[in-house]
């Protein structure tokens, strides 16, 4: 991505590089976080955002697909809403700013922003790589977040809700979170929007789970239908620690969720579950890599879409096995409910396996509402209106069921999707 | 009830035609047996009075309680009391089994312009046909049909038409893949439903359901139509000497 000279820039990088200059004197960081800033936005004026030409961007042309970006409204400003799942603790943010309220015992939070103030938060804005546009924008424009730790062996009686709401303009968040030896918690990362009205979100989650760790972390993305959304969660799982990440996508005109993680500690198992309900004109994209790095980890992964209207979806997944990592057991799994004619899906799947001893697997699927069954349901009497919706659902629904175990949050996100359905379907 | 008239119909797709003038006509109150040996359109003839699109009637019509009923989709059939208990039963994973049954319900009830049950009263149906049918409350905790033997799925078959209490019931091989004992508790079943308003259609082929619901007549299809109609010495006739006599005969 190395360019000579500065390309002409469209309307969208025009206004992520004004929204820099616009904030310049007023964007949180010490030296070191700003001069980072300076050279992401460096970078992303001279590169320009990815096209297709670039193999992880080749299904979303992010150049051609961002059409524009609302500017930055500081004025902009969203109540908390109401935890997903009733009881929950709720940590928000809002407009940048960090809302400590209800942090609850065993965990230890500060806003992000004073991690950018005092430059703590400077290593983790590194970029993975050329090519990670997401870690570019948001380094470079990220106002706030929270900065989160979990106490060694802590356990709570009810989920953690990490709250992004939004009514319009921008809106950029870190959440760095680690979580110590033997915790066990349940995170939902929500981003919502209040109104209509157009938002441009990234943001970025830095995940750690120390040794025997067991957590879930469930992505809520319900953007507008105006909704730009570029998402990014880093992991790390250190000897038998178990993540079970749950993304759900149900909202947004242009969504990007990236997942990239590593396998660090032997007996490290990952799950990754994933429901995108797509309809309209919108694109969403789940990417999504995975070094299995040392010997004896596992991973599964299933993502399933549902997919009407002229939307289109991609899922693209690679599984890295690294040469001494014997005995890793991989599958993937990537299922597609193509509900119109004019609805797409490009799913690619991919493992690339440098030891010997493994078992990996992956498959894609692509199909309409199975037909006997549909005829089924209507000898029953339901409407066929009715009875597509159930189908429909039930394509999803037996993954959501998979986290029996909190019976509140199935219904949650149960209800997620079953909204979505109503509106949609 | 039920009348069929000249029915001529094809496989949509490719236009085979299956149903060849066919013509039948069943009383309320009737048990009429279906029979005739594989691949003669017995399956085909009952999603058609279903209401499968994969098969298009080119002639003829079928009238229920006077009407014409070719017009409708299988859901507004199902709601006006025309009920088809699979030969096939379809599983649905994803779907519950007490959802999918209070759903159908009350979807019917809504068509004909009746209150939904209350969830209680749901329930109590439910356990009560189940008991009668001897099916374990576990089973109907799972997906619909998903994990079911061949006898659960027949006797879960038999259940929604317990509570959907429909007018016309066409059983497409229910006895297939039953043992005596499952056999026995499906034809209690069935005959508990029996009453002077509401007809019933066996389709089998073989005579040993029949000695359990006892046929009012019995009807021989053959290449797409009734080539031969009876009362229930009919089955017996053809238990004793097969298919290929009356066959012949008809030809
Ligand atoms: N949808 C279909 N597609 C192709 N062939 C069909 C279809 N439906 C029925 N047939 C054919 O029509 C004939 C009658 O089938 P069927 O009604 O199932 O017979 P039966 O129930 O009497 O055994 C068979 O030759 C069968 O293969
Ligand atoms: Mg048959």
């Amino acid at each position: 991505m190395n360019m000579q000279q500065a390309i002409k820039m469209t309307a969208a990088e025009t206004a992520l590089v004004d929204a820099y200059g616009a904030q310049i004197g007023d964007l949180p960081g010490d030296g070191a976080v700003l001069s980072l800033r300076d050279t992401l936005v460096h970078e992303l004026r001279t590169a320009g955002l990815p096209t297709r030409r670039i193999e992880s961007w080749h299904y979303t042309d992010l150049r051609t697909l961002l059409r524009d970006v609302p500017a930055a409204d500081p004025s902009a400003f969203a109540d908390r809403v109401e935890a997903i799942v009733p009881g929950s603790s709720v940590l928000s943010v809002r407009n940048g700013q960090a809302d400590l309220k209800s942090v609850p015992e065993g965990i230890k939070a500060r806003s992000y922003t004073d991690s950018l103030v005092d430059g703590s938060a400077a290593a983790g804005l590194a970029i993975l790589g050329a090519d990670d546009a997401i870690g570019r924008i948001n380094g470079g424009l990220v106002r706030g977040g929270l900065e989160i730790a979990i106490a060694e062996g802590a356990e709570f009686a009810a989920p953690i809700e990490i709250q992004v709401v939004q009514s319009h303009g921008q809106a950029h968040t870190r959440f760095p979170v680690s979580f110590g030896a033997g915790s066990k918690a349940t995170v939902i990362e929500r981003h919502v929007s209040t109104s209509a009205e157009a938002s441009f979100v990234s943001t970025v989650s830095d995940v750690t789970l120390g040794e025997g760790a067991d957590v879930i972390w469930i992505v809520v993305q319900q953007q507008g239908p105006a909704d730009t959304h570029l998402g990014q969660i880093r992991f790390d799982l250190a000897k038998d620690a178990k993540l079970h990440i749950f993304v759900i996508n149900a909202g947004g005109k242009l969504v990007r969720q990236e997942l990239h993680g590593r396998a660090s500690g032997e007996g490290a198992d990952l799950t990754l579950r994933g429901i995108n309900l797509l309809g309209g004109e919108s694109h969403t994209d789940v990417t999504f890599t995975l070094t299995h790095a040392v010997p004896h980890t596992t991973s599964s992964e299933i993502i399933r879409n549902v997919i009407f209207d002229r939307a289109r979806g991609v899922f693209q997944g690679k599984i890295l096995v690294a040469k001494d990592a014997q005995k890793t057991d991989a599958k993937m799994a990537c299922n597609t409910l193509l509900l119109s004619d004019e609805a797409d899906m490009s799913a690619k799947p991919e493992l690339e396996i440098f030891a010997d001893d493994v078992q990996c697997g992956h498959g894609a699927t692509v199909a309409d509402i199975d037909h006997t069954q549909l005829f089924y349901m209507l000898a029953r009497g339901i409407p066929e209106k009715k009875a597509r919706a159930m189908l429909v659902n039930a394509f999803v629904a037996e993954i959501v069921e998979e986290l029996e175990d909190d019976e509140a949050l199935v219904e949650a996100l149960e209800g997620v999707i079953s909204a979505w359905l109503e509106k949609h379907a | 009830m039920l009348e069929i008239k000249n029915l001529h119909a094809r496989i949509a797709e490719d236009g085979t035609e299956i149903i060849r003038g066919l013509d039948l006509t069943v009383k309320a109150g009737e048990v009429a047996a279906i029979m005739g040996p594989n691949g003669s359109g017995k399956s085909t003839l009952s999603y058609i009075l279903s209401g499968r699109e994969d098969y298009e009637v080119t002639e003829g019509d079928i009238l229920y309680n006077g009407e014409s009923i070719l017009e409708l989709d299988p859901s507004e059939r199902a709601a006006k009391g025309i009920f088809l208990a699979f030969q096939y039963p379809v599983e649905i994973p994803g779907v519950a089994t007490m959802q999918f049954l209070k759903v159908a319900m009350n979807e019917q009830r809504k068509y004909r312009g009746e209150d939904e049950l209350t969830t209680p009263e749901f329930m109590r149906r439910v356990k009560e046909a189940a008991a009668e049918l001897k099916i374990a409350p576990e089973m109907l905790r799972r997906p619909l049909n998903v994990g079911f033997s061949g006898g659960e799925k027949k006797r879960a078959e038999i259940l929604q038409m317990a509570l959907l209490e429909p007018k016309l019931c066409v059983l497409d091989e229910t006895d297939s893949g039953l043992d005596i004992d499952a056999l026995k508790v499906v034809a209690d079943g069935v005959n508990a439903l029996r009453s002077p308003d509401r007809a019933v259609v066996v389709i089998t082929h073989y005579q040993r359901l029949l000695d359990y619901i006892v046929p009012d007549t019995v009807h021989v299809l053959y290449k797409g139509q009734i080539i031969k109609s009876g009362d229930k010495t009919l089955a017996h006739e053809l238990e004793a000497k097969g298919y290929a006599d009356i066959i012949e005969a008809a030809a």
